[in-house]
């Protein structure tokens, strides 16, 4: 296939979901259906055209770029003219993910359609998700940093509006403020590493800048500043992906329709940070890196800590996709990049099973409360659940594969991906000493299987905690199984490694090649070849190590919450404050309320403060005093110079009071005066 | 290039169009008021349409900024001359005007932002009359700063436009409205004071030469940013003197309190509430935008020694207004007193891009006077709206609006979420370019002012939440949705701030060659 | 006949001894007379004793045929004052129902 009929279909694949969005957004009440079938279609042709996509791209090692003048500048200074390109960007990375993003967005249309029958805004809920689909591909084939920030602001605004779905609820409007404000605090600092890059290169394009820092140039001629750049655009995948100390938002983002949290988790938003470091993989120098492994490993422990004690199902969840997440950029950060790549499609997969699984029950548990009148009762709480293997066998049976994937069980695409994740992370603490990291990656491995079954046997499994509630559930209709069925296939390995216990000569392992690091060698990472090596050396032990780990995981929730030999309380007893820890989420969300949201309050209060007496004070205070100063002038204006002027007419007045007297208005008294005043100056002139 | 009608020059039409709109209104009996609307709205129409012409016919590659040649549409007569004064010589005050890259965006915005200030005032039902006549002189004011070359009638002007406003914030405001119109006269009369002690300062040291030998003073701006026309031992003559900076401070003062920085913004809160909504939109529109145009116009160029000089200063206080407005907006219940605040913020970040003399930084902070006038103008018609309806503007006296007035809803998450910086809105492109730009000046500065954007996010959300989230009080389930006439204003607006948002290339190359000289030549001293 | 020495050459100082007395007259009828036409009479008087000394100092002065010339012209202007001064003191008796020029002060007040 040509080159440019790639593009064309890259394109096509882009804008149709807007175009679904601006459909439905201007004429979806007037469609049928409310328009569902128009955005879920525009998401099929999609899907169809980014299959075409990855399978002709696959077939060649090239990757196609396509570039287009977005703004010109000219005659800046130290610069020169300036070109800011927007631009398309086909590779092996961008392809396949494409293809994830297309699927599971699709996926989620189909459920939804069940899920959210009968909402009140049905239509614009389609919308949102098309408009979501948009942003995502958008950040997934652009070919600069420009682009990528601004589909990753579109993300954040898509994101918004879906947890924001149901905004009548204050908890989900405040989910939806928190997750885009949360994350606008990672994109400030992705803004500032690219500012970083922009003014040093004067250009956003990856292949520029990548070859530009590869001939030596770097940015400021400071190999801190690269590392700063690298530090600070991963920055944006704290934020996206819901890396330690940004995770916050990610459980609040529950609050959203579940098939939302299902695309948000697995395709669209949290993947984003991922694809955002393999992206910039090349320039990252070892110090950013190691940044990165750490802060992966820490969310990954974090995140599994948390799960193991929350009751709500989707919370669960949640808590596991940031595990997971700190999975992938641990793998990242250590260079095991197809990994931790790979960990992001396979993940996708099961984690959206997982939630819409999930969505099936508490659509499952929503009908039988409402036809026992019950309003109390909390649907999503697993206490509330039980039993529900027999009433939800295709839920179930889905549910249970997503499950063993997760936890990295054979014959699952978890276990391929997970265990190259491990055994890249062993590999690298055995050159460099860093052996924190993979002892976090074991630890996790395990929590992450004993949480996930405790979840699934609290649910599926055990005494249902009512049993009229039971007799009543339902099956979720087919529209809503059908999307779980094609998950949970694509949830076993054969469709990634034909070798059930090595996804290293699987196509997409392959097909994710490390590519090469830009950066000076003495500030680069661990070499491709050299990190090979160790991994080919130390990968039958990881094997056999993360299938013991996760079946002893496995077998501790079987033991605790099928058999109760094991009393769940009673260990929760004995870890006191690491259980009240956990279940309360480590104080994440009450030390940010005190110290970041309160401080930014006090703050604001504070400006306000100034500003209204302070600086008004001021202003007001100057004419106050300008009054003042006025009124004692026109005092001293009123007694003084006024005082003399009316004195000297008072006198006039007076003398003339008293000389009108002789003004009779008789003509003979004038003649009078006038003879005797002529008599006057006779007798005058002769007495001279 | 020239562009006459009836033997008038089209910029002479645009600037006085309104008031020929004036007399015309003043003639009319006061009891025709729907005849006063629709000759205020048929002129402003008028001049919007010449203003697009002008756009349209733009010689986009002409330099303009210090180089009389390439200014477009230019018209110059001598208009008061005084013959051989003592001391002084030969005085010239030239009804100079014309346009260049730097002012040509902002005549389009002031042509768009009166017609849409017009169908916006069309419910003003007290003392019609003088209301539209006050509001045309207005609208020439504006426009005459904009396409003015020579100082004096710059400053002309400049003043010409305090008095209406006065009148119309004083006459036409709300509660506190006497208090708020006297505050922004004096704050903008002290600026105007400033600007003239600089400009006969500046009369008296510039003196070029004519074809006859004569030693001419004169006010002409272009003149006066050559530094061969000093005379030699006045009191501006020669470059990085104390007096010059001296100079700079006050012009830079008189245009900061337009803009409006920190510390000199005190006045635009209460204005802006106080004023009726039309007169915000104008406000926030166009009359904030004058500041930077100024010193873009004025103060870099013929001072830029000075500007160099104290390119930090105005970086660090573009970075306090963008922080100290949001949190100030953070902290308001006012909604209209909340966008004025926000207002401060956005022209921090045109300060910001300006500070940086470099063209990125300058296109941005030109791009954002533009975009924020069309922002801004949206969302002080959006309080309009709900304050029409309601009589209320309290954020916390709604919720739940998002349901019951679904397009309205719309528009205002357009311009909530241009104000906010979101991509493929304009705000986002403009915002962008002036961060580049000043992050090459300046790093520290910009990466303190890059937080501004997530607190200007939560401000910009919690406003969003308390008003259109949530659920509807019982009291406003009878609220009606946009009528034709709102429709009409916001749908420009809002097509205007899409279109900029996803390809604001059109724009950029109206400014590009203007702005680049002006930062060549800024950076390069005097020649 | 005889007469005594100071009468038997009448010269100027009689006629302005004579003209003095009448104007002393008339001037006193003027100030003191309440009756305008006392007034009007007084008025005359002066006039006339003014006409005496234009005719004496025509006689005996410088002057040769002016003096005459000007008595004549008084005479006439002192006939139209008379008919003006009489017609406006009718006036005044219509309206005020008195000639006494003590009660006339309107435009005092």
């Amino acid at each position: 296939m040509g080159m440019d009929s790639l593009i064309l279909f890259s394109l096509f694949a882009l804008f149709l979901p807007l175009a679904g969005f601006v459909v439905l957004i201007f004429f979806g009440n007037r469609l049928p259906r409310e328009g569902d079938w128009v955005a879920t279609g525009a998401v099929a042709v999609s899907f169809v055209l980014s299959l075409i996509i990855m399978f002709s791209k696959l077939a060649t090692p090239d990757s196609v770029t396509a570039t287009w003048a977005w703004v010109q500048m000219g005659n800046v200074p130290v610069l020169g003219g300036l070109t800011i390109e927007l631009g398309i960007l086909i590779d092996n990375l961008s392809s396949i993910m494409l293809v994830v993003v297309t699927l599971i967005s699709l996926l989620v249309h189909v459920y939804s359609m069940g899920y959210m029958q009968g909402d009140s805004r049905y239509g614009r809920y389609f919308a949102y998700l098309g408009f979501f689909t948009f942003s995502m591909l958008g950040i997934v084939i652009t070919h600069n940093l420009l682009m990528m920030y601004m589909f990753w602001e579109l993300v954040g605004l898509s994101s918004y509006l879906l947890i924001g779905h149901y905004y009548e609820k204050k908890s989900a409007s405040n989910a939806a403020i928190k997750a885009f404000v949360v994350n606008r605090i990672g994109d400030a600092g992705m803004f500032i590493g690219i500012m970083i890059l922009f003014v040093h290169f004067a250009t956003f394009s990856f292949d520029a800048i990548f070859g530009a820092v590869a001939a030596g140039d770097l940015p400021f001629a400071s190999q801190a500043w690269l590392t700063a750049a690298g530090v600070l655009i991963f920055c944006g995948a704290i934020g996206k992906s819901a890396q330690f100390p940004l995770h916050v938002w990610l459980p609040d983002a529950m609050e959203g329709p579940t098939p939302v949290s299902a695309l948000i988790h697995a395709a669209t938003m949290v993947a984003a940070g991922v694809f955002l470091v393999a992206r910039m993989f090349p320039i990252l120098t070892a110090d950013a890196l190691l940044v990165i492994a750490y802060i992966g490993a820490a969310t990954a422990l974090l995140a599994a800590t948390v799960a193991i004690t929350q009751y709500d199902i989707k919370k669960v969840l949640a808590w596991s996709t940031i595990s997971q997440l700190g999975y992938m950029i641990l793998a990242l950060g250590v260079g095991a990049y197809a990994a931790g790549f790979m960990h992001l499609v396979t993940h996708a997969a099961f984690k959206a099973g997982l939630f819409l699984g999930s969505g099936a029950v508490i659509y499952a548990m929503h009908a039988a409360l409402h036809k026992q009148h019950d309003h109390q009762t909390d649907a999503q709480d697993i206490r509330n659940m039980g039993g529900l293997r027999g009433k939800m066998p295709v839920t179930y049976w889905t549910f249970l594969i997503f499950t063993l994937a997760i936890s990295g069980i054979p014959l699952t695409s978890g276990f391929l991906s997970k265990d190259e994740i491990l055994a890249g992370t062993l590999a690298f603490s055995t050159l460099n000493g860093h052996f924190l990291l993979p002892l976090t990656a074991f630890l996790v491995a395990g929590m992450t299987a004993f949480y996930m079954f405790r979840l699934v046997i609290l649910t599926f499994h055990g005494k249902p905690s009512d049993k009229d509630r039971l007799s009543i559930i339902r099956e979720a209709p087919g529209v809503m199984t059908v999307p779980l069925i094609v998950l949970a296939t694509l949830s076993l390995f054969f469709f990634y490694s034909f070798n059930p216990l090595g996804a290293s000569s699987g196509w997409l392992y392959q097909a994710l090649e490390r590519p090469a690091s830009v950066v000076p060698e003495a500030i680069g990472p661990i070499a491709a070849s050299v990190l090979y090596q160790a991994v080919s050396s130390v990968h039958t032990l990881v094997m056999i190590l993360s299938i013991v780990i996760a079946v002893s995981g496995l077998a501790f929730a079987w033991l605790v919450y099928e058999k109760r030999s094991i009393s769940a309380d009673k260990m929760a007893a004995a870890m006191g404050p690491l259980y009240r820890g956990s279940y309360n989420k480590w104080y994440f969300d009450e030390m940010y309320q005190a110290v970041i949201v309160n401080g930014t309050l006090a703050l604001t209060h504070i400006s306000n403060w100034f500003d209204n007496r302070i600086i008004d004070g001021i202003v007001n205070g100057a004419a106050t005093v300008t009054q003042g100063i006025s009124k004692i002038s026109g005092w001293i204006d009123y007694m003084f110079i006024d005082g003399l002027v009316n004195f000297l007419a008072n006198f006039t007045g007076a003398i003339g009071m008293r000389l009108r007297k002789i003004q009779t208005g008789k003509v003979q008294n004038y003649l009078v005066f006038a003879v005797f005043g002529f008599l006057v100056i006779v007798f005058f002139f002769m007495a001279i | 290039m020239e562009f006459q009608i009836f033997g008038i020059g089209i910029l002479t039409w645009i600037v006085f169009l309104p008031i020929v709109g004036m007399l015309i209104v003043l003639l009319l009996p006061n009891e025709q008021k729907n005849a006063i609307r629709w000759t205020a709205a048929t002129v402003t129409g008028l001049q919007l349409v010449l203003a697009v012409v002008v756009t349209m016919i733009f010689d986009r590659t002409a330099l303009g900024i210090n180089d009389s040649n390439s200014f477009q549409f230019v018209e110059q007569f001598r208009w008061i001359v005084v013959e051989a004064v003592p001391w002084v010589g030969k005085i010239e005050i030239m009804y100079f005007m014309g346009i260049d890259g730097l002012s040509v965006l902002m005549v389009l915005l002031t042509a768009l932002i009166s017609v849409i200030g017009v169908i916006s005032s069309w419910n003003i039902e007290k003392m019609v009359k003088g209301y539209f006549a006050l509001y045309l002189l207005l609208v020439t004011g504006m426009m005459g700063v904009f396409v003015a070359l020579d100082f004096f009638l710059f400053f002309i002007f400049w003043e010409v436009m305090l008095l209406p406003m006065y009148f119309l914030i004083g006459i036409w405001g709300g509660a506190r409205r006497e208090y708020a119109a006297i505050k922004f006269f004096i704050y903008t009369f002290v600026g105007g004071v400033l600007m003239l002690l600089v400009m006969l300062a500046l009369y008296f040291s510039v003196a070029y030469t004519n074809e006859a030998g004569e030693q001419i003073h004169t006010f002409n701006l272009l003149h006066m940013m050559n530094a061969a026309n000093y005379v030699e031992g006045s009191i501006l003559y020669g470059l990085d003197t104390t007096w010059r900076y001296v100079a700079w401070l006050a012009l830079f003062i008189s245009f900061a309190i337009k803009v409006p920085l920190f510390p000199f913004h005190t006045w635009l809160p209460d204005a802006h509430v106080e004023a009726p909504t039309p007169i915000s939109v104008i406000l926030a529109g166009v009359l904030l935008k004058l500041g930077t145009y100024g010193m873009l116009r004025v103060l870099f160029p013929i001072l830029p020694d000075a500007t160099i000089f104290f390119m930090y200063l105005m970086a660090s206080l573009g970075m306090i207004s963008i922080i100290y407005g949001a949190l100030c907006a953070m902290a308001q219940q006012d909604f209209k007193k909340l966008i004025a605040y926000s207002s401060i913020s956005h022209m921090g970040i045109v300060m910001l891009g300006m500070a940086a003399l470099n063209t990125q930084g300058t296109v941005g902070a030109v791009l954002q006077m533009f975009n924020h006038g069309t922002i801004t103008a949206m969302l002080f018609l959006i309080v309009g709206v709900l304050y029409d309806r309601t009589s209320k503007r309290g954020v916390y006296d709604f919720g739940g609006i998002a349901n019951q007035m679904p397009k309205y809803t719309g528009i205002a998450m357009v311009a909530m979420f241009a104000a906010l910086g979101l991509p493929g809105l304009s705000g986002f492109v403009s915002e962008l370019f002036s961060f580049l730009g000043a992050f090459d000046s300046f790093r520290w500065i910009t990466i303190i002012s890059v937080t501004g954007i997530v607190l200007t996010a939560a401000y910009i959300l919690w406003t969003v939440q308390r008003v259109f989230l949530g659920s509807l009080s019982d009291v406003h389930k009878t609220l009606p949705d946009l009528t034709g006439r709102e429709l009409l204003m916001f749908i420009p607006l809002a097509i205007i701030v899409i279109f900029l948002g996803v390809y604001p290339a059109p724009a950029i190359e109206l400014m590009n060659a203007s702005l680049s000289h002006l930062v060549d030549f800024v950076n390069g001293g005097m020649p | 006949m005889v007469f005594p020495e100071w009468l038997a050459e009448p010269g100027l100082n009689h006629f302005l001894v004579v003209s003095a007395i009448l104007f002393s007259l008339g001037l006193l009828a003027v100030i003191s007379r309440r009756n305008i036409i006392m007034v009007l009479m007084g008025i005359e008087l002066i006039l006339n004793s003014a006409n005496l000394n234009f005719v004496a100092f025509s006689r005996y002065g410088a002057l040769s045929l002016e003096g005459h010339m000007i008595a004549l012209f008084v005479i006439i202007i002192a006939a139209a004052e008379a008919a003006i001064a009489l017609a406006i003191a009718l006036n005044i008796y219509n309206r005020f129902g008195s000639v006494d020029v003590e009660q006339i002060s309107e435009l005092k007040e």
